[in-house]
């Protein structure tokens, strides 16, 4: 590999790497973090309310 | 990967806010389709029907969807059962018997290593888990599984970077020339002077051995330069980044109606996306192209496809490195796993459909959703040889659709609700703000790429152009030829039903929207009765 194809991959892989740790950082710090995520409006899990939304 | 970067600044991170943040809108107002919150929005007669792709696209996605999901299963029921490892396995060969990529109708078998009970198990949970609910069963498997899955990534990714040169007697095939392949900006590409097939890559032309030079071959430079003035390089990277993030696919609208609305769908949708690029370049890219650089060559990587690259090159992988059948075993479980939910989410689309259009319960959407996947999924279960039927429902619906509802999506964004009133939408709720420079970018940059993409890509990949304006040639594709035929072979049987189950659904879905338009039409003018009461 030469000089140029280590500096691309060097900056690809580091970017896409930051990007996505800067993100899940923001998520598991944001204050969604505890959000109760209820689906059951979207997919009832309850027998006798499964035809519910 | 320049390209590939700003195609996802000008594409891909923007159409992800504008889905969610559209999906969102519509959910807030009670509309949880495409063609229900297009309807919404655009408040016209004809705005429902720019939704149908919503909902051609996920159920016909869906059909092939679970075939795939089966192999996953079948190849990790098989890593388990020793039948992929050892030295003697041909993957290539195991793989077209096990697809019944060989012949039509040769996998309606049930045997373990034929995919036919694979994909009915795969059928039957998919529907069960859909209609049960998955947010204590495929979601709490997720949230252990995806993680296990990035951490297998990592530990297959090690042993990529050092397996060396797996074969002694090709020693030129090592992981640095298999990097090199990948991420060096320009290169001296050796092609056969026969058929123009590249069969070696070096960095230049002075590294290329005597064995290499001569009549037999011709030398091709590749530069950065020249390929950044190359339309077809900008065609591949932007359709990388569309299809990889499943923009227009019509499930993100879907799922982001059910958010709240202190929601953060700014968040959301850049976390979706860089998740993607992480695994896609961080891990994919490092993982299967040097890998498979390594394993077939130059000249084996020109024409492999996601398929040749998961299914032959992976399991090579593994059988070379300690422990292969264990990792190879649990990779392709998770892989399943990882598919499954994605098979899920592809019915849900469908499923809120049926339900707001006609107001039928939950069984009798998912019933009706299961009878037409059922003949679909069939009807490419069994025309698999060369998995025809399968790619090329894959190219009209799971490339030429989405290039369209990603463009709809955008312009109803950008032109429909109005820059300044989205701009509002998205940040409801949202921690951080998408820079000013994004509202240029939706608003004029991201349609007029769209759609200058797309004009390229039906000329490429439909008429065949070879991008010469002083020596025009229109030689159209395999996708189009299968169709109408050519001099050297008769249209294809398989190609033409594939075709015409599309033409059928799409009919039949925007049927369905007319009537659920009406019924629409009726909410509203209740809803401005009480309201005005």
């Amino acid at each position: 590999m030469t000089n140029g194809g280590w500096i691309t991959m060097i900056l690809s892989v580091g970017f896409v790497t930051t990007l996505f740790l800067f993100c899940i950082i923001r998520v598991l710090r944001g204050p969604g973090r505890n959000t109760e995520h209820e689906l059951g409006h979207i997919e009832p899990i309850v027998k006798d309310k499964i035809n519910e939304r | 990967m320049i390209a590939y970067f700003i195609s996802l600044l000008l594409i891909g991170i923007p159409i992800c806010w504008v889905e969610w943040t559209i999906g969102r809108h519509g959910g807030q107002n009670n509309f949880h389709s495409t063609s229900g919150i297009f309807d919404f929005i655009l408040n016209k007669p004809w705005g429902k029907y720019l939704g149908v792709i919503g909902f051609i696209v996920p159920v016909c996605i869906y059909m092939y969807y679970v075939y795939i999901e089966a192999w996953c299963l079948g190849y990790a029921v098989n890593s388990i059962a020793g039948n992929l490892n050892g030295h003697n396995v041909n993957f290539q060969e195991f793989f077209g018997t096990f697809t019944g990529a060989s012949a039509d109708g040769v996998d309606l078998k049930f045997g373990l290593t034929e995919v036919g009970i694979f994909v009915i198990i795969v059928y039957f949970l998919n529907f069960f888990f859909i209609y049960r609910g998955i947010s204590k069963g495929i979601e709490l498997v997720c949230k252990y599984a995806m993680p296990a899955l990035i951490v297998i990534a990592l530990i297959i990714l090690v042993r990529v970077m050092t397996l060396g040169a797996p074969h002694p007697d090709k020693p030129d095939q090592n992981i640095m020339t298999g990097l090199g392949y990948l991420w060096n900006p320009s290169a001296v590409a050796v092609l056969d002077a026969v058929s123009g097939v590249e069969v070696a890559r070096y960095p230049d032309a002075a590294a290329i051995p005597a064995n290499y030079q001569g009549e037999a071959y011709t030398e091709k430079k590749l530069d950065l330069f020249l390929s950044l003035m190359n339309p077809q390089l900008w065609l591949a990277a932007a359709g990388q980044i569309f299809f990889s993030l499943s923009i227009g696919f019509g499930v993100i609208i879907t799922y982001s109606s059910y958010l709240r609305k202190n929601d953060d769908v700014v968040l959301s949708g850049l976390t979706a996306s860089a998740t993607n690029e992480f695994c896609e370049v961080g891990l994919g890219g490092l993982i299967t192209v040097p890998a498979a650089f390594m394993f077939l060559g130059a000249a084996g990587i020109v024409g492999q496809g996601t398929f040749g690259l998961g299914f032959n090159v992976l399991p090579e992988v593994f059988n070379h490195m300690p422990g292969g059948q264990i990792f190879a075993s649990i990779f392709f479980l998770l892989l399943f796993l990882a598919a499954i939910t994605s098979s899920l989410s592809m019915l849900q689309p469908g499923i809120a459909f049926l339900e707001e259009g006609f107001n039928i319960s939950r069984k009798q959407s998912v019933a009706l959703l299961g009878f037409v996947t059922g003949i679909g999924t069939f009807f490419i279960w069994y025309f698999s040889k060369d998995l025809k039927a399968l790619d090329t429902i894959d190219f009209w619906v799971g490339t030429v659709m989405l290039f369209i509802q990603a463009t709809i999506l955008v312009i109803i964004f950008g032109w429909g609700i109005g820059i300044k009133k989205g701009w509002e939408l998205a940040h409801e709720g949202a921690e951080m703000r998408i820079p000013d420079v994004f509202k240029v970018i939706i608003k004029y940059v991201t349609p007029a790429f769209l759609l200058t993409i797309f004009g390229m890509f039906l000329l490429q990949n439909v008429f065949g152009w070879n991008y010469s304006f002083s020596d025009a040639q229109f030689n159209p594709t395999g996708y189009v030829r299968d169709l109408i035929g050519s001099e050297d072979s008769p249209p294809n049987l398989v190609s033409r039903l594939s075709v015409a189950w599309i033409i059928i659904m799409t009919i039949f879905s925007l049927i369905l929207v007319n009537r659920a338009g009406k019924n629409w039409t009726k909410r509203k003018q209740t809803q401005t009765k009480e309201a005005s009461l």
